[in-house]
């Protein structure tokens, strides 16, 4: 198998740093890092679950329902996914609300089943999903790490910058409210793209 | 095998649906009483809350289930009381010598629905404790009903004024200082902060009878 399935979508072929896609969760969801984790573990279960599950039936598939097919598909790993988190994670499904939910909707699974799992055999199907995941997942991951140490001070909750910093007890630190907000994780991919784009430069338009 | 005849079309549907639906029943079968546990675990932490009980943190992170459970064995007792046609729920805490009533309270936000507990001292008319929670307020304004903030406010209100039930309002600008029957709205939260004043006055008023018989 081609090392490039599973690697690529890590870094140079991201699919949210570079192919720009899953945006809309990675802003939603990254205020702390618990629920980050959580959604970058349900979509990459999702995604390679999905595209084994497509790329098994993919000679079968009448081709005129193929998006009605795999949407059924994709629906059922959601809702399979959410109702284990409200079984044994429930506080964090309830931060993630409606967002486990709208993994159906991440243009990721869709991009990746109709771009490769309805060409390849299964197994570099299933890798490629679970790395696509994976790729999402690091970005996630990175961004809500920035978000809740420098917008909370805390990292899983934990305090990580002294209280005693804090202007509210007599020290000299506040912590940034806006990166709470959602503007800051759209702000924050565009810093990670930069940097990513400048150590790359097989990534820069000409 | 030709996979574009309509007879293929409709039969790979059929069973592709009726499999998944089978699928998903099954799971949702096999969780329920988990989940059902975590939203009645989730309650009872409500009801514990709006008596200021259950806060120990250590507690919660290790063994939150078994210690909500017991806590809410030991000092809450649910109770249906009967005024006029209607029978309503009532939850009864008893702290050392002290008995509190805990009024549910339900209502709608702006997104959805919005609930929470009451609790009155046993003069049917000061606020011992009140909780919020919501299903889908705007977070940062709406949802701020559920911080601590916000409820705190609730605290030694009164609902009564002399005879006259008149509830407790959520202002907007801020409340009169010293006025035990206003509360400070959350700026942005505007219709958030008007369900919450609704809410109290229409859930409280259902009990109005029996307070008044007590």
């Amino acid at each position: 198998m081609d090392n490039k399935i599973y690697i690529d979508p890590l870094f140079k072929k991201n699919p949210i740093t570079v192919l720009v896609l899953g945006i809309c969760s990675s802003l939603a969801v990254t205020v702390k890092v618990e629920p980050a984790i959580v959604m970058a573990i349900s979509v990459t279960i999702v995604t390679g679950f999905s595209n084994l599950i497509l790329s098994l039936l993919r000679n079968t598939i009448p081709n005129r329902i193929r998006i009605i097919v795999q949407l059924v598909v994709v629906a059922m790993l959601v809702i399979l996914v959410d109702q284990i988190l409200k079984a044994y994670s429930y506080d964090v499904s309830k931060q993630l609300s409606v967002f486990v939910g709208l993994i159906i909707t991440n243009c990721i699974i869709m991009g990746r089943i109709e771009a490769f799992a309805l060409g390849n055999k299964p197994i570099p199907s299933l890798v490629d999903g679970l790395a696509n995941g994976a790729g999402y997942g690091i970005i996630l991951v990175i961004i809500s790490i920035i978000r809740e140490l420098l917008g909370s001070g805390t990292l899983f909750g934990i305090q990580i910058i002294p209280l005693n910093w804090y202007a509210s007890n007599g020290g000299f630190y506040y912590n940034n409210g806006l990166m709470i907000l959602p503007p800051m994780a759209l702000i924050l991919i565009g810093l990670i793209i930069w940097v990513q784009r400048s150590f790359d430069k097989d990534l820069q338009e000409k | 095998m030709d996979t574009n005849k309509n007879l293929y079309t409709i039969i790979y549907a059929t069973v592709l649906v009726v499999l998944v639906a089978v699928i998903l029943a099954l799971a949702s079968y096999l969780l329920k009483d988990r989940q059902q546990r975590n939203v009645s675990i989730e309650t009872k932490q409500m009801i514990l809350k709006a008596v200021h009980l259950a806060q120990d943190p250590e507690k919660l992170k290790k063994n939150k289930d078994n210690y909500i459970e017991s806590e809410y064995a030991k000092y809450i007792k649910d109770t249906i009381i009967t005024t006029g046609s209607k029978t309503l729920p009532l939850f009864i805490c008893n702290i050392d010598s002290s008995r509190y009533y805990i009024v549910p309270l339900h209502g709608t936000g702006l997104w959805g629905p919005i609930w929470g507990y009451i609790a009155l001292k046993s003069d049917f008319n000061t606020v011992y404790g009140a909780v919020f929670d919501h299903k889908g307020e705007t977070p940062g304004l709406g949802a701020e009903i559920a911080t601590a903030k916000f409820q705190e406010q609730f605290k030694d209100k009164q609902i009564f004024e002399g005879d006259n039930f008149i509830s407790i309002s959520v202002v907007k600008g801020g409340a009169e200082k010293g006025n035990p029957h206003q509360v400070d709205a959350i700026s942005g939260g505007t219709i958030t902060s008007r369900a919450i004043e609704s809410m109290l006055k229409t859930c409280i008023s259902e009990y109005l009878d029996f307070f008044k018989n007590k």
